[in-house]
């Protein structure tokens, strides 16, 4: 034990020493979650639209002032032929084109139906899917409104008319959908990763680089003192840097703490371990920083990606929906989330918790095996 | 204790796949020897001076090192030893206090015993004004002493000097030998690779390994004998080369 407290004050010292790790510490949350959750933004504004109108009609010119009142479209163009404007799409000087046919208005008195066409640029699907559900969003309003005026001017037809269907969706947990609540604590997650991952990996491999590991190897610290004594600081410090950006994202962004923060608390302190864990086992396979970094970033990256914070899971095909089951990032994001913003406690959390326990003991296993003193 | 030998080797053997690093070797070093463990580059030194203090499992042969078994307990060998290896092994991100802190700790002495100790040899050395730098803004020569002293905080019975005065000038060279001298004279074992022959000259006993065997070991005055020539230099050249 006092062997423990000797290893971890070392470590405490050459932290603080270090000139780059206050700002890691202190600087790394701050920015990233200032940039990231303000940048890393589903929301999809100013699309710019060509509409072509080929009625001219009130009812035409109805629809498009509803675009233009929208705050999501800019619309340009409104007298572009169909010729232009797939060449200023194919510029990427527009994001959509809509077509209003000739006869429109004719046709929706006349035949009760009418066609518009919608042509939007996919390269990124993402803000397409977006721009479309926007786009449909108006057009069905609108569609409501004439159906009204028709019925106005025909009630005989009563029984003829479409059945509205209003929805009113209502977003629960999160119910201005303000992305920023959303993404800050997967975001705080993202940052607990890396920076115990990689210091704890570089940490290590860094002592081999100097010689410092193989005077270790000779003293008779005992194996588990030794591993607790490295780990132990990094642990401490990813448990600070957590609550240090769980504050930021209450202050800055008013993320709401719904749940109990000892949830949290006590999930991050066996999620640190997976973390921890693969750092050190990284550490006894590589000889040099730069291959610790280059093997540490290739798992961070996939974890990231396949995490659910930019895209969500459910989405996924099932293959890779499968990959994410082995994904502790994945597992944090879920916790934090269901904690902070839905108020779940800790046995809502359980199946999570008992998976991150597995991972983590697998992992130190692994780490405590392969570190050898003697070879 | 009775024993008379520090350390006994017979038959050490390690071998990486095909390749034999150390080939047989045999040999004992007396409690308060200096030993000097000489050989070219690859001649497999430093894998049996591995072998010796515990961080290497010998292929075949036996080796019992401060009256311990290096299979059974490499632990207890480890806590009976220092070792300061050609890398230099302080830390020197802390001072020198702090690192004489972190290895008397481990070593489990006490706070008072450190404190203690730590200002015997800063006294010695006479770098009370030098004693909270830190470790990484000194020469190295000054690193050697300290490395050197600090590895001898503990106590050891043995102490084992991988290359201990690579890259040092002549003038901290001697300085140093001279502090190997006086640890010797308290009864420390002093076990030293080098590639200097005039340190060479200065030890109690010396082998010479080549190609993984050992192919001298006596008293440098008795190997200048032995190969008729007047150094100790003379006398590696001609085994070197075979």
């Amino acid at each position: 034990m006092k062997t423990i407290l000797i290893i971890v004050q070392k470590e405490f010292k050459q932290i603080f020493r270090n000139k780059a790790m206050l700002p890691i510490i202190f600087l790394m949350p701050i920015i990233q979650i200032l940039i990231l959750s303000n940048a890393a933004t589903f929301e999809v504004k100013d699309i710019r639209l060509a509409i072509i109108d080929n009625d001219k009609t009130s009812y035409s010119r109805d629809l498009i002032s509803k675009f233009n009142a929208s705050s999501y479209f800019i619309v340009s163009g409104e007298s572009a032929s169909q010729k232009q404007a797939q060449q200023s799409i194919q510029k990427g000087n527009i994001d959509a084109i809509i077509e209003i046919p000739k006869y429109f208005e004719r046709d929706l008195i006349k035949d009760k139906t009418g066609s518009i066409s919608v042509q939007i640029d996919a390269i990124n699907g993402a803000t397409a899917g977006v721009a479309n559900g926007y786009i449909t969003q108006i057009i069905q309003s609108f569609n409501t409104k004439i159906i009204t005026d028709l019925q106005a001017y025909q009630p005989k037809n009563k029984n003829q008319s479409l059945k509205m269907i209003r929805f009113n969706p209502a977003f629960w947990y999160n119910q201005t959908l303000d992305y920023k609540t959303f993404m800050v604590p997967g975001i705080i997650v993202i940052l607990v990763t890396m920076i115990t991952f990689f210091l704890s990996g570089m940490n290590i491999v860094r002592e081999k680089e100097i010689g410092t590991l193989e005077q270790m190897n000779v003293t008779p610290i005992k194996k588990y003192q030794f591993i607790i004594g490295k780990l132990l600081p990094f642990w401490i410090l990813g448990i600070f840097i957590l609550f240090f950006g769980m504050n930021i994202g209450r202050f800055l962004f008013h993320v709401p703490l719904l749940g109990n923060p000892a949830v949290i608390l006590l999930f991050s302190s066996i999620y640190i371990l997976v973390f921890l864990g693969m750092g050190f086992l990284i550490s006894n396979f590589t000889e040099t920083q730069q291959q610790a970094m280059f093997i540490a970033w290739f798992f961070v990256v996939i974890f990231i990606l396949m995490s659910g914070l930019f895209t969500p899971i459910e989405s996924m095909p099932v293959w890779a929906q499968k990959i994410t089951e082995f994904n502790p990032v994945r597992y944090f994001i879920e916790v934090i989330r269901l904690v902070m913003l839905k108020g779940s406690g800790f046995y809502d959390i359980l199946p999570q918790m008992i998976k991150i326990t597995i991972y983590a003991l697998i992992m130190n296993t692994l780490a405590v095996v392969s570190y050898r003193k003697t070879t | 204790m009775k024993r008379e030998h520090s350390i006994s080797v017979k038959n050490l053997t390690k071998k990486f796949g095909d390749f034999t690093a150390v080939d047989a070797i045999s040999f004992t070093v007396k409690k308060g020897e200096i030993f000097g463990f000489l050989g070219a580059n690859g001649a497999g030194k430093t894998t049996a001076m591995k072998m010796l203090i515990g961080i290497s499992k010998p292929t075949s042969g036996e080796a019992e090192v401060a009256g311990f078994d290096v299979y059974k307990s490499t632990e207890k060998i480890k806590k009976n030893i220092g070792y300061m290896s050609q890398k230099f092994a302080l830390y020197d991100d802390l001072t020198v206090r702090e690192n004489a802190q972190f290895f008397g700790g481990i070593y489990g002495l006490s706070k008072k015993v450190i404190k203690e100790r730590t200002q015997a040899f800063i006294s010695e050395l006479g770098i009370d004004d030098i004693a909270d730098h830190l470790v990484g803004s000194l020469p190295l020569g000054w690193k050697q002493k300290l490395a050197f002293s600090v590895a001898l905080l503990h106590r050891p019975q043995i102490i084992f000097l991988d290359e201990p005065t690579g890259g040092v000038d002549p003038i901290t060279r001697r300085q140093f030998w001279e502090m190997i001298y006086k640890q010797a004279h308290q009864g420390t074992t002093i076990f030293v690779t080098t590639h200097y022959m005039d340190e060479a000259e200065y030890c109690d006993r010396v082998s010479i390994m080549v190609a993984g065997k050992i192919e001298a070991l006596d008293s440098p005055e008795n190997l200048r004998k032995q190969f008729a020539v007047n150094s100790m230099n003379e006398v590696f050249l001609k085994l070197a080369r075979g």
